[in-house]
């Protein structure tokens, strides 16, 4: 065996990247749950966690122990999930599309979760027996399924499915102006807009048991994937040739991504901008390659769409801002300055 | 490996692309496939690599049918390089061989010091050890070519597809590459348009409007005759003093 063999060989991630990666989504938790309107002593943060998980029986106060509890730790929790699964998505769709511009809304999920989350609220679809969440999540699935039969019909290629997003997209937000315009009042329509802008306020746990779940699951098929992802850098025939299987790697993971996105905006709307830029700013950080790329992506999400929330919530004292407009005004200045300074890398 | 290949063909709509092609290459051979562009050459590869779904005829691998083998067994017999295959992502170059190693890496099975081993070896068989670290947009339009070659190489593949591979190439690198060929251990089919290149193989076969329409050794099926028909060149066969190999010269033919 040669130098350059020895050299060139590199065995799996060591253990403590694991390790440095648990650590950060630890503190960044801790930081979501401490930092907020109304700021906590970190001590009685850990107290009551401690309480909560372990039955260590520390005296608190038991309204500090409902915020941080019941409020703040599901709310965290979500963003931690949302930020995972918005990135993974980004992730799938950018290697399988091979478009630097697909995020997770590409394929109309977002926008039919505001028309069906307008035709619940607005137009009382369901009778009152169906939940904005659940109007959400219908209206997502029922997008994409028109834009997958679109696409397929229009010859299912990568470039076929984007278009048929983009018709598909227009014509879901279409409806849902459609709707405001005609039913909402003022209020109503006021609601809708915050939703759609992306809203944590309120998260409880029952939200944690589905977006945690979801993002897990994502994460799972993504890393089971990863040398199929890696396979398709020079396209899809080349994929092929490489013994990859189109039909069912294409149709497992772009199915996962469908699901954990149409979760993640009927929970808390279509939080902008994560699926997009984490993992091309991931890219940079850590290379295109997808054994370390899945696993970067997920963490990064979560953090930022955590520290996104904190922002969202202590920018303007007694007022929260939308996450989506936190994550536009944090991650397209600081998009810019990753493509500045990396000019001619790619 | 033996490749068969019966009354194959592929329409497009109602197009015929491929029509009605039956071959069969012995293992070990060298297989050029020549014709004018639009000839088919491209699709008959792929066809050949399942890639394209015949529309009819069968490919045989050996005994086996092409059809009855998976994407990733067929992905460890056989190795396909396409004319422009490109990437935005910023690749090293080794990294973009070992892609190679795909069909025989399962999800969880780390890529480990043989799998390393193959990618490197590979790297030298085409003369690009020295450049392994380098970014994928670097590249010249040639290293690219030699960089797909190398994956394909890393495949272990019993059966090598090659469609132009010496397009982009220097003369150096173009005659590099077929000595490469010949002297590899593995059936190769390849596509090329330099017929004095394919004077080099062991058969050819002529593609024209989706049929191959001639079948040997070089010296039986490149006659002016043939040439003439096909490609629309008048050719001189002339006689290298140095080894007495047999070249051509060509004339464009008017209409």
């Amino acid at each position: 065996m040669t130098v350059a063999t020895v050299r060139s060989y590199r065995p799996r991630a060591p253990a403590w990247r694991w390790i440095l990666a648990g650590s950060l989504l630890t503190v960044a938790i801790l930081a979501g749950v401490i930092i907020g309107e109304m700021p906590l002593p970190p001590d009685t943060v850990l107290a009551v966690l401690a309480n909560k998980l372990f039955g260590a029986g520390y005296p608190v106060d038991s309204i500090n122990a409902a915020i941080i509890w019941n409020y703040r730790m599901p709310r965290t929790l979500v963003a931690a999930a949302c930020g995972a699964g918005l990135a993974l998505s980004g992730v799938v769709l950018q290697a399988l599309i091979r478009n630097a511009l697909a995020d997770p809304y590409l394929l109309g999920v977002s926008a039919g979760a505001s028309t069906g989350a307008v035709a619940v609220t607005i137009l009382g679809l369901g009778g009152g027996a169906l939940g904005l969440s659940s109007g959400a999540f219908a209206g997502a699935l029922l997008a994409f399924g028109l834009v997958a039969a679109l696409a397929r019909a229009a010859g299912g290629g990568p470039a076929q499915l984007v278009l048929a997003g983009i018709a598909g997209s227009q014509l879901f937000n279409a409806l849902t102006s459609f709707f405001i315009a005609r039913s909402a009042n003022a209020e109503q329509a006021r609601g809708i807009m915050f939703w759609l802008l992306g809203n944590l306020s309120g998260v409880r746990w029952p939200d944690v048991s589905l977006a945690a779940p979801a993002a897990l699951i994502g994460f799972l098929a993504c890393l089971w994937h990863v040398r199929a992802l890696d396979a398709f850098s020079f396209g899809a025939q080349s994929a092929a040739a490489l013994g990859i299987s189109l039909r069912r790697v294409q149709g497992v993971l772009i199915g996962t991504t469908t699901l954990m996105t149409a979760t993640m905006v009927s929970l808390v709307g279509s939080i902008g901008f994560v699926g997009l830029v984490v993992p091309h700013a991931m890219r940079f950080a850590v290379g295109p390659r997808h054994g370390r790329l899945v696993p970067w992506s997920a963490l990064a999400g979560a953090v930022f769409l955590i520290a996104a929330d904190i922002v969202s919530r202590i920018l303007i004292p007694g007022q929260v801002v939308a996450i989506g407009v936190v994550t536009a005004l944090v991650g397209a200045p600081g998009f810019a300055l990753i493509l500045i300074r990396n000019r001619g890398r790619t | 490996m033996r490749l068969r290949t019966a009354n194959l063909g592929w329409r497009a709509g109602v197009r015929p692309i491929v029509e009605g092609v039956t071959l069969e290459i012995a293992p070990g051979e060298t297989f050029g496939l020549i014709g004018p562009n639009g000839s088919g050459k491209s699709t008959l590869l792929r066809l050949i690599a399942g890639l394209l779904p015949p529309s009819a005829g069968r490919v045989w691998l050996g005994e086996t049918p092409l059809a009855s083998l998976s994407r990733r067994e067929v992905a460890r017999r056989i190795a396909f390089v396409e004319q422009q295959a490109e990437t935005t992502e910023a690749l090293t170059v080794r990294d973009a061989v070992g892609l190679g190693r795909t069909p025989w890496l399962a999800a969880l099975s780390p890529f480990g010091a043989g799998d390393a081993a193959i990618v490197e070896h590979a790297l030298c068989a085409v003369g690009m050890e020295h450049m392994a670290g380098a970014q994928w947009q670097t590249l010249s339009g040639g290293e690219r070519q030699r960089v797909h070659i190398a994956r394909a190489l890393a495949q272990r593949p019993r059966l090598l597809l090659l469609d132009e591979p010496t397009n982009h190439l220097d003369i150096h690198h173009q005659l590099a590459l077929l000595r490469l060929v010949h002297r590899l251990p593995v059936t190769v089919v390849l596509a090329l348009h330099d017929l004095n290149q394919a004077l080099g193989c062991d058969r050819i076969g002529v593609m024209a409007q989706g049929r191959l329409i001639a079948c040997g050794p070089p010296a039986k099926v490149l006659t002016p005759e043939q040439l003439a028909k096909t490609f629309r060149v008048g050719a001189t066969a002339l006689t290298d003093p140095v080894d007495d190999t047999v070249l051509f010269r060509f004339r464009c033919l008017e209409e």
